[in-house]
């Protein structure tokens, strides 16, 4: 057995970019099967355009159109490609300078095997089916079939309908591990106990545990079982709806201090009418059916009130 | 200026670390060894300052978390980067030389098997026109070695020399996580992976962290009879598109070497990831051939992401502690295909610096 445990996690978002002027005029003509390229204040012709000059640092404000031919100037083979990349089996990455450029670009290119990429070899697009104004418009590069594109045409810099924005989805798989002392966490609840860590310089109880006591640095030695009670210290009556919520508001949302830790772990409160909750309310934990526990802290379905006297305010002040 | 020193470091390396990617329990031991080191608790630290990224951890706020190791209670003053260690020293250093503080501990982390790292890399790329191709870190490598094999600059073997020098170097290090020379014959004929790099000319995946402590006059004196005086620190920037720069020279560690004076350098530990890279950083550093390179192993046996580059001054500023040699120079470097690049020149002596 590991010391810690783990599980897969994905993180994903998708980020939403205004493109602005030159990368806007450079997209939108990838959407119309045109690349565009821009020229620096030097004359090179540089895909895609940069949006501001290298050396004068103005903005680039000149495109030309180049054509869909060019050359491979390096190459690499890609024999364990990873998720989201141009083909899901060995490809070539290349940089492949196209007729009318005069510095190459990154993209890939679609070949069986290594043996058939080489520095120098043709190439073209190859447009994607469907285009929406994404650098993945061009598929990829394949070897070229036949040559004799015009180039260097002047490329009007505003277009009908341009591309301002994109949509570009991000997602990453992790094996997210707990650290060993929230791994004696999880592994509690599974059996139906919630364990502590105490902190061997200021004695506090913290639960969750952490691997070092945020006061003073000293790493939590001592393992501690606390109790299934506790102490409402403050709580909120959740009435709005958000994403992923899980529970129908309105329902109540509180920090419960288990007796014999220092710091409050969040839950929910049930069994008692929103209105009717208060601080230093006692409250203890109900589980679910044993045969749904797991590693999480969910095994505790919620908590409800135990009828006792209300804790002093005394009682819990220091842990507000 | 004022005359700041390296008094500390501490590093932990491993293939695999089995805790969590906030490796607060990675850093707590860690910090423990600094303090003995100089004698000092956490409340002689003026500032600190920490390198990592919630990309790698897979979480929010990590960097947060792990302030835990240091305990902030009174509170502490605390900044982060999302760049090595080498960043975060640097930082540290500007920090000292404004007067606010003497002393600072930086820290660096990172859990890189928790994802993919070489998809998750990709992140630091250009957004529009990069990124959605998901370009990899060996790929992109790979495509620059390649610039300079085609034009003649390098050539496998060469490769494959500065593998096997930095595998067998690498026997003497504990931490190194890939070890092992053989000869130029045997690396070459090894397969393929990112053609033309075989899998020794890429740094292996590895998770950890390291922790570097500054300070400046008189503070340092005491921590050690012969601190590692920085006498110079530099860094700058090429663009990011793998298409308009040069890609077999690196201008922008020609001009952090501009910046500072590498005479009597005799130990350069330079921070390349991929064989080739070192290829480059020694022509542009244009360091002498008795000059000793990554005498530790360097990247290629052992590149914790976030604390790699860092780690390269640490071993170069207890080889000064020592009194092993007189001078040396540690570089860090940060995004695809060398395009950051920082330069730490160390001193046994204050003389140098450009006061």
């Amino acid at each position: 057995m590991t010391r810690s445990l783990s599980a897969p996690v994905t993180v994903a978002f998708d980020y939403t970019r205004s493109t602005g002027p030159v990368l806007g005029r450079f997209l939108t003509g990838l959407r119309d099967g045109r690349v565009i390229g821009g020229r620096t204040s030097e004359g090179k012709v540089v895909v895609p355009p940069p949006e501001f000059d290298p050396v004068t640092h103005d903005p680039v404000a000149e495109f030309v159109e180049v054509a869909p031919t060019g050359t491979v100037a390096s190459w690499t083979w890609v024999p364990e490609p990873v998720k989201d990349q141009p083909f899901d089996r060995p490809f070539a990455f290349v940089l492949v300078t196209l007729d009318g450029a005069d510095v190459p670009m990154l993209h890939a290119l679609d070949v069986s095997s290594v043996g058939e990429v080489s520095t120098g070899m043709r190439v073209q697009v190859r447009w994607a089916e469907e285009r929406v104004g994404s650098i993945t418009d061009i598929a990829c590069f394949e070897p070229a079939t036949d040559g004799g594109f015009e180039t260097g045409a002047s490329a009007p810099s505003s277009t009908i309908d341009p591309v301002t924005g994109v949509i570009v989805p991000v997602s990453l798989d992790y094996l997210y591990a707990a650290s060993p002392e929230e791994s004696a966490f999880y592994r509690g609840l599974n059996e139906g106990r919630i364990v502590g860590q105490r902190c061997p310089t200021c004695q506090k109880v913290y639960v969750p545990p952490r691997s070092a006591c945020p006061t003073d640095g000293t790493p939590t030695a001592e393992e501690v079982e606390v109790s299934q009670t506790g102490t409402i210290t403050t709580f909120c009556i959740v009435n709005v709806p958000f994403l992923g919520q899980k529970i129908t508001p309105p329902y109540v949302s509180a920090y419960v201090l288990l007796d014999g830790a220092d710091i409050a772990v969040l839950h929910l409160i049930l069994g008692v009418p929103a209105a009717e909750v208060r601080m230093g309310m006692r409250v203890k934990a109900v589980w679910k059916p044993r045969e749904e526990w797991t590693y999480s802290l969910e095994n505790i379905d919620h908590f409800e009130p135990t009828g006792d006297p209300d804790a002093d305010y005394d009682a819990y002040k220091h842990h507000l | 200026m004022r005359d700041v020193a390296v008094v500390g470091f501490a590093q932990r390396q491993m293939p695999e670390f089995d805790g969590s990617p906030t490796c607060v329990e990675l850093l707590v031991p860690l910090l423990a060894e600094c303090y003995e080191q100089t004698g000092w608790t956490r409340r002689d630290v003026g500032f600190w300052c920490s390198g990592s990224s919630d990309y790698l951890a897979g979480r929010s706020f990590s960097f947060v978390q792990a302030v835990d190791a240091i305990g902030v209670i009174p509170p502490v003053n605390e900044s982060h980067v999302e760049m090595d260690l080498a960043w975060a020293m640097y930082e540290a250093w500007l920090k000292i030389q404004t007067g606010e503080v003497d002393t600072a501990l930086v820290y660096a982390f990172g859990k890189s098997s928790a994802g993919v790292l070489r998809r998750s890399l990709s992140l630091q790329l250009e957004p529009y026109t990069m990124t959605p191709l998901w370009p990899d870190t060996v790929s992109l490598a790979a495509l620059q070695a390649r610039v300079g094999i085609d034009a003649g600059v390098w050539d496998e073997a060469a490769m494959a020399e500065v593998a096997n020098r930095s595998l067998t170097d690498a026997e003497k290090n504990e931490h190194s996580i890939r070890k092992g020379g053989s000869s130029v014959e045997e690396l070459l004929a090894r397969p393929m992976y990112a053609d033309p790099l075989r899998k020794h000319d890429c740094s292996p995946v590895t998770d950890g962290a390291a922790a570097l402590v500054l300070a400046a006059g008189d503070r340092a004196r005491d921590v050690r009879e012969r601190p590692a005086w920085i006498s110079g620190l530099s860094h700058f920037i090429d663009p990011m598109s793998m298409g308009t720069r040069d890609l077999t020279r690196s201008p922008s560690t020609a001009r952090a070497a501009a910046d500072v004076d590498l005479s009597g350098v005799e130990v350069a530990e330079l921070h390349a990831p991929f064989s080739h890279q070192e290829l480059i950083l020694r022509r542009e550093l244009g360091l002498a051939d008795d000059v000793r390179v990554n005498p530790s192993g360097g990247a290629l046996t052992s590149n914790p992401m976030f604390s790699g580059g860092g780690i390269r001054i640490g071993e170069a500023a207890a080889r000064i502690w020592s009194g092993e040699i007189e001078r040396a120079v540690g570089h860090a470097t940060s995004g695809p295909a060398l395009q950051q690049n920082l330069l730490c020149v160390l001193g046994s002596t204050t003389e140098g610096a450009r006061n």
